[in-house]
């Protein structure tokens, strides 16, 4: 989708932390990353490595850690793990869910110098 | 900086390394001196970052910051400020999504024609070209292009410097036509108040199975181009039973910008929303 926003957003994030607490350079970051979230993982990855050049987190390695996909069924009301968005619900077999969950893009920490 | 094994820039102290991945396709050298620390101690591995993937469980002079911070915390603050701006003036925002071709700009018009002088304003996002604002001028309404350049969605930041541009009106309307695409704007924020879909017929009744964010993401779903379903073998049944799969809430209106079927559900619909949006009177 838009990795290389997010990206954007990430360097954002970790410049500000940088001029809070002094860091002179990230060595790794973690984000987690929701089943629906729509992220490409490769295209974050490869947009990561191009966004953070000239940062403290130049050449930092990226992490990323999924998060399920949660969806409330509409037929059973119970809210359910799937794998994938269209999946049926693994309790009743119902076609009705709302994602609850998974949207997630969140920077989870930093491991810095 | 090396994709491939992810050692990064000032890995090497002092010193230059040469990496042969096989093929032979990068080679580089960090012979600077800048600052940094690297351990062959407590079971840290120099070079276990890359493509082994080796954990390295014991922190030494580097520190964990917890961050827990959206990703996308910059645009939701930005978005958070117009939102506030737009309840304080009680300024319904509609964030209006499709895919290029949906037939946005001319709905866009045509419900700007039906709602007369009721006062609204218009933030167009497109690429290129001032196109679309000129079509929406041409009715006399107050409209301002953004042009996203190479971005591929409207962000909270460039919709709050439209915002300044245009000078809304209280207890008005404001339509965000945003760029052609079904997939990034159901991302990001503006601070509206609903992201409307716009689905034409002749898309295929399998769009929102395709595309389910965005419509997951949006409240309300405009199934345009009515008027041509007989022409194309579509079911407009299955369109609708397709965006309550991905959506069980979404609301769903037909419509036809060019017949004028179905309009007046969908103006109801704004004079709806934009009432609720009024705020209580100063009892409280």
């Amino acid at each position: 989708m838009h990795e290389m926003s997010l990206c954007e957003g990430i360097r954002n994030v970790i410049e500000d932390q940088a001029r809070a607490h002094a860091i002179t350079r990230v060595k790794s970051v973690r984000v987690e990353i929701g089943r629906f979230s729509g992220v490409e993982k490769d295209a974050l990855s490869f947009a990561f490595d191009v966004v953070m050049r000239g940062s403290v987190a130049e050449g930092a390695r990226l992490e990323m850690i999924d998060l399920p996909g949660r969806a409330m069924c509409y037929d059973c009301i119970h809210e359910v793990e799937i794998e994938n968005r269209l999946d049926p619900c693994p309790d009743c077999g119902g076609g009705k869910l709302m994602p609850v969950g998974g949207d997630e893009m969140r920077i989870k920490d930093l491991e810095v110098v | 900086m090396c994709n491939v094994c992810g050692c990064g820039t000032g890995s090497v102290e002092g010193h230059s390394h040469h990496h042969d991945h096989g093929s032979g396709h990068h080679h580089h050298d960090h012979d600077h001196g800048h600052g940094h620390h690297h351990h062959h101690h407590h079971g840290d591995i120099h070079f276990g970052q890359g493509l082994a993937g080796v954990e390295v469980p014991g922190m030494t002079q580097e520190r964990l910051i917890e961050i827990e911070t959206d990703i996308l915390a910059k645009n939701d603050r930005y978005a958070d400020a117009n939102r506030a701006i737009l309840a304080d003036r009680e300024i319904l925002t509609l964030n209006l999504v499709s895919s290029p071709g949906s037939g946005k700009t001319t709905l866009l018009c045509k419900t700007i024609e039906a709602l007369g002088d009721q006062p609204l304003a218009v933030i167009e996002g497109d690429q290129q070209t001032a196109n679309d604002a000129d079509r929406i001028r041409a009715t006399g309404a107050k409209a301002v292009q953004v042009n996203t350049g190479k971005g591929c969605h409207l962000d909270g930041h460039m919709v709050g410097h439209a915002m300044e541009h245009l000078q809304l009106a209280n207890n008005s309307f404001l339509f965000i036509e945003n760029v052609g695409n079904l997939v990034c704007p159901a991302g990001f924020d503006l601070g509206e108040d609903a992201k409307v879909a716009i689905l034409s017929v002749t898309e295929g009744e399998d769009k929102p199975l395709k595309y389910p964010d965005m419509f997951t993401a949006s409240r309300l779903a405009l199934l345009n181009k009515v008027d041509l379903a007989p022409y194309c073998d579509v079911d407009l049944a299955l369109y609708e039973e397709n965006l309550r799969r991905v959506n069980p809430g979404i609301e769903i209106i037909r419509v036809s910008a060019r017949t004028g079927e179905g309009m007046d559900v969908w103006l109801q619909w704004l004079r709806d929303r934009l009432a609720q949006k009024a705020k209580p009177e100063a009892a409280e």
